[in-house]
């Protein structure tokens, strides 16, 4: 069922320049070209009676309760899959419509259980709407003929329920599940009155389905139902909001009753997902009232110590005392924070003030440093912003996709659903993945090329699509000659040219067949739209920034940017990493991508903030970790980032974490990194914020608290009163001035306020005089930076290779139903999907080593030793092996080392040599692992969580 | 810090730019890296290491960045303040 209070048309929109004039029931009205007789009438106020119609979804004609009369026209046309034309005058209601539609819902109810009293759907049900609305007083037909009231009801999900004696076979779900998700789970099965709509022949659980709750959304009974609804009952009010999962940034209407949430509907009007969400989003939100939150603060000397609950004025005066002293005895370097991209721009931006205005230095980064740090530096070098080029809804225009290092079905889904369609339209699709992702084959859908390259060679990969370019006369040169830097151009070309980049050479380099290659590089340089999706396979080498240099050389060579349909877009990993990067979390940046070095930058804030704003780079992350181990840093103030889970090689992080004076976390849960804390302040959900996120297409979107925080203050606030705490009061009383001051100081957030979020939904930036209602596709006349810039990007392979101890290479990855370290998807139903991080090996590989499926293996690096459980499949090539880092006990990055990209420390996540064997225990990282848990959860306070993770 | 890993990672930056045909603008990448990216700690550790020939297997594209844009890496500045 669609979110309540919301206006359905009935059929899509449609965009043209061309208008149509009709009339209905006597109101003229001007429509686009191509709009139904539904959707017109409803633009004059009249909603036409429907039930397998609905603004989502296309027209299908099937119910036919939608008929309407049209002047000089014979019978009672469905209004749903008639066009308007000019001049049509249409009637909506008559005598003979009316016992129409009636004689069609008669029999409809005639086999409909009659309990709406006790259904879960009364009150937003659109079958007992319509079933007033056409003034259905009888069936004469009775209730004791053939009918499916028995039908046995599908509890197997975990959040919604299908109860087929309620289905009326309208077909929405199954087209949903087509047209909006693009999974094909649901079909009809049987002809005429054996018509049953299913999940093939099996539960939902067990069949295909990806929950995304599409199909529920558009049931117009309680057939399909959230549970949550079930249970709850139907909501008193909606609030609007966004997602706190993924970089899509999707928007929902969270339907509640009172300050509880009943369910989460994808808004319709959410400038990302078009009403569209995924099983995490619109279902996987428990988390937030889950036992294991922490809701009072708590301070330990030590952390071998029993925790205490304190006050939140003991707990600032504490921390604040701490931090002092460490830098008393240390100096003002010797503390810093890590920022999170699971926050607001304004709680990010606040953190960053904190440590340039307070602390006075400016050891502050991000976890973007561990995903898309290299996107900021590639693309601020060759583009001249550290951010994607295009708006989601681009990818309607793109003709040819290439797909790099990024596997949207699982961690973007939603926008994955968007390439499917497009792809189902008929554009191409190049895959450039170690991993055959699901996008390579799924339903109606066939990548033109899946250039499967080794682990760690995608430069060579990029250079080589290039080089097929550049000698084959493929270069778009008046691009190249009117928007880039001549002399750069040049160098780049006689670089990119030269046979040590041809796919020949490299094909034994990459392990891609070299025709493969070129015929990849002609289909994406001839098309009319090129488009590149990429992600963390991309970022996440010791040639990240290398990599992402490479694709803008691409780009820009093909004249694939600039325009819908074309650009460099990073799709990010988290809610808000593009926005947590935008409000200066980099230890060399202020917000708003400017260095620490230009003093002009630097006076601005100075003006604002009324304090110095030091002028050297501070501390990344890795390098916190490192001067910790050092003894020059003791101090660190960590803002919903969990780094003891999500950081590589974790010896080192923990060695690291122990050897600090005072680690304060602020979470929703005791964290690995809280178990090495001192100070835990508790955090707020996402339920319970004010404020923005920006998500992989710089749509800065609005997140409203639809409850107060558990703990009593919000994220903003905790940080302003610890500032306060150590004499820099930030007397801020709503998160829209922390906005207003962000607008005062970064060019492209000039024209960004709550009050035009509000008015307009959402902005992208840059948002300023130039462009007063934001900035959809950038780099349109020309690059940020004026002109391109190609670099040359010579191939260095990894240091870390396979060898004889080490003979295979983990790469590491998302899962669909878990989301990054987990500690909000694991506190959810979502675990019955994915209880454990598995290692995807090759059978050949399997069969070398003895292992079966199902069976423990240990998976030893050079750096440590973890053990999990084998997941034979050819979905990896033989060499190579692959994990998620959904689960602490997992271990996944035991084994990870410390490389990282050269420009950037983002680690080399993605390319670790192993060897896998046998293992009949957990490893001894693993045993020290457990012990730990139950030491930490020995020392939390009785009345608390006794559940640490 | 430990300095073997400063050296690799001031070695992974050679890595990029020794790339650029001319030397001057490659040991202008460098040096302005360096100097934009490296908290000040880390980039004195490297210059002190290498006046005290300690940096073995350091590139020699790091080396003549150090010693040829030793004053933009390590400003006197910053050493003295």
């Amino acid at each position: 069922m669609y979110s309540i209070h919301e206006n359905d048309p009935g059929t899509p929109i449609r965009i043209s320049t061309k208008r149509v004039v009709v009339t209905v029931d006597g109101t003229t009205v001007n429509v686009p070209e191509g709009t139904s007789v539904m959707r017109a009438a409803s633009l004059a106020g009249v909603n036409v009676p429907k039930l397998c119609a609905t603004d989502q979804l296309e027209a299908f004609g099937s119910c036919r309760l939608c008929l309407v009369e049209i002047e000089g026209r014979r019978g009672y046309p469905a209004s749903c899959t008639t066009l308007v034309e000019p001049g049509m005058k249409i009637r909506t209601q008559s005598p003979e419509l009316a016992k129409l539609r009636r004689g069609v819902m008669e029999l409809y109810i005639s086999d409909h259980p009659l309990d709406c009293l006790t259904c879960a759907a009364n009150g937003n049900c659109e079958l007992q709407e319509m079933a007033g609305k056409v003034g259905l007083r009888e069936v004469r037909y009775g209730y004791d003929g053939e009918n499916h009231l028995n039908a046995d009801k599908d509890t197997s999900n975990p959040y919604f329920s299908f109860d087929p004696s309620k289905c009326i076979v309208c077909s929405r779900c199954v087209r949903a599940c087509e047209e909006t998700q693009g999974t094909f789970a649901l079909t009809v099965l049987g002809r005429g009155f054996d018509s049953k709509v299913a999940p093939g022949t099996t539960s939902f659980l067990e069949s295909e389905c990806v929950s995304c709750g599409a199909c529920v959304q558009a049931c117009p009974t309680a057939t399909l139902m959230e549970k949550s609804l079930e249970d709850g009952g139907q909501p008193d009010h909606v609030v609007a909001t966004t997602c706190a999962y993924c970089g899509v940034g999707c928007s929902f209407r969270a339907e509640m009753k009172g300050s509880e949430v009943v369910r989460m509907v994808p808004d319709k009007q959410g400038g990302a997902n078009h009403g569209h969400s995924c099983v995490k989003g619109r279902f996987a939100w428990g988390y937030a009232t889950h036992p294991d939150r922490i809701t009072t603060p708590m301070i330990r000397a030590s952390i071998d110590d029993p925790w205490r609950e304190v006050s939140w004025d003991e707990a600032f005066a504490h921390t604040a005392s701490e931090l002092r002293r460490i830098q008393s005895k240390y100096g003002d370097g010797a503390i810093g924070a890590i920022t999170s991209s699971r926050c607001t721009n304004e709680e990010t931006y606040l953190v960053q003030k904190l440590v340039r205005a307070v602390f006075r230095n400016n050891n502050v980064d991000t976890c973007a440093r561990v995903c898309h740090s290299p996107t900021g530096y590639g693309l601020k070098a060759t583009l001249g912003e550290s951010a994607g080029t295009q708006n989601f809804d681009s990818v309607d225009h793109a003709d040819v996709m290439i797909v790099i290092g990024a596997n949207p079905t699982d961690a973007h889904p939603v926008f994955a659903s968007r390439m499917k369609k497009r792809l189902r339209e008929g554009a191409q699709l190049i895959v450039v993945d170690p991993r055959r992702i699901d996008l390579v084959r799924q339903p109606h859908i066939q990548a033109a090329y899946h250039l499967q390259l080794r682990p760690g060679t995608n430069v060579a990969v990029i250079n080589a699509l290039a080089h097929v370019v550049v000698n084959e006369g493929l270069l778009n040169e008046p691009f190249v000659r009117a928007r880039c830097e001549g002399e750069a151009f040049e160098k780049w070309r006689a670089f990119i040219a030269g046979e040590e980049n041809s796919p020949e050479t490299l094909e034994a380099v990459t392990g891609v067949p070299a025709a493969h290659v070129r015929a990849a590089a002609r289909l994406y340089a001839k098309a009319g739209n090129g488009a590149i999706y990429y992600g963390l396979g991309v970022t996440e080498h010791s040639q990240g920034s290398t990599m992402v240099i490479g694709i803008a050389n691409l780009a820009m060579a093909c004249g694939h940017i600039g325009r819908p349909g074309v650009g460099v877009n990073p799709l990010r990993g988290q809610n808000n990493v593009q926005g947590s990067c935008d409000m200066g979390s980099f230890p060399h940046e202020l917000p708003g991508y400017r260095h620490v070095s230009d003093p002009a930058v630097r006076a601005l804030f100075e003006r604002e903030w009324g304090v110095r704003v030091q002028p050297e780079p501070g501390l990344r992350i890795p390098n916190m970790f490192d001067a910790a181990l050092d003894d020059s840093f003791k101090g660190l103030y960590v803002q919903g980032e969990d780094i003891a889970q999500s950081d590589p090689d974790t010896e080192n992080v923990l060695a690291a974490l122990r050897s600090m004076e005072c680690v304060i976390v602020q979470d929703l849960f005791i964290t690995e990194t809280a178990k090495y804390a001192h100070v835990f302040l508790p955090g707020a959900s996402f339920l319970e914020k004010d404020g923005t996120f920006t998500n992989a297409e710089r749509r800065i979107n609005r997140v409203r608290k639809v409850k107060p925080p558990l703990a009593g203050l919000a994220d903003w606030e905790v940080t302003a009163r610890l500032a306060a705490a150590m004499g820099v009061p930030m007397p801020y009383t709503h998160p829209s001035e922390i906005m207003d001051e962000i607008a005062r100081l970064t060019p492209t957030f000039t024209g960004v306020s709550y009050e035009k979020l509000d008015r307009l939904g959402s902005i992208q930036w840059p948002c300023n005089d130039q462009a007063p209602e934001g900035t959809p596709v950038m780099h349109m006349q020309q690059f940020v930076r004026g002109k391109g810039k190609f670099a040359v990007t010579r191939y260095v392979p990894t240091t870390e290779r396979a060898n004889r101890e080490f003979p295979l290479l983990l790469t590491t990855g998302r899962i669909l139903t878990q989301y990054n370290v987990g500690a909000q998807t694991r506190r959810t139903a979502n675990m019955i999907w994915h209880d454990e991080d598995v290692l995807e090996i090759h059978p050949h590989d399997a069969e070398q080593r003895g292992i079966r499926e199902g069976e423990r293996v240990e998976i030893r690096s050079r750096i440590g030793a973890t053990v999990m459980r084998a997941l034979l499949t050819e979905r990896v090539q033989p060499g190579v092996v692959y994990t998620t880092f959904h689960h602490p006990e997992s271990g996944a990055n035991v084994v990870t080392t410390e490389n990282s990209d050269w420009a950037t420390n983002c680690p080399e996540y993605k390319v670790t040599a192993v060897q896998v064997r046998k293992s009949d225990s957990r490893s001894q990282w693993q045993r020290e692992f457990d012990a730990v848990a139950v030491e930490q959860a020995g020392l939390l306070p009785r009345h608390g969580s006794d559940t640490a993770e | 810090m430990k300095i073997e890993k400063l050296v690799m990672m001031a070695n992974a930056i050679a890595a990029f730019f020794e790339a650029e045909p001319d030397r001057e603008i490659a040991i202008d990448g460098v040096s302005s890296h360096l100097r934009r990216f490296w908290d000040p700690r880390m980039r004195r550790q490297l210059v002190e290491s290498v006046d005290a020939g300690q940096c073995e297997g350091l590139n020699a594209l790091v080396r003549a960045a150090l010693s040829e844009r030793r004053e933009q890496i390590w400003p006197s500045a910053t050493a003295s303040g």
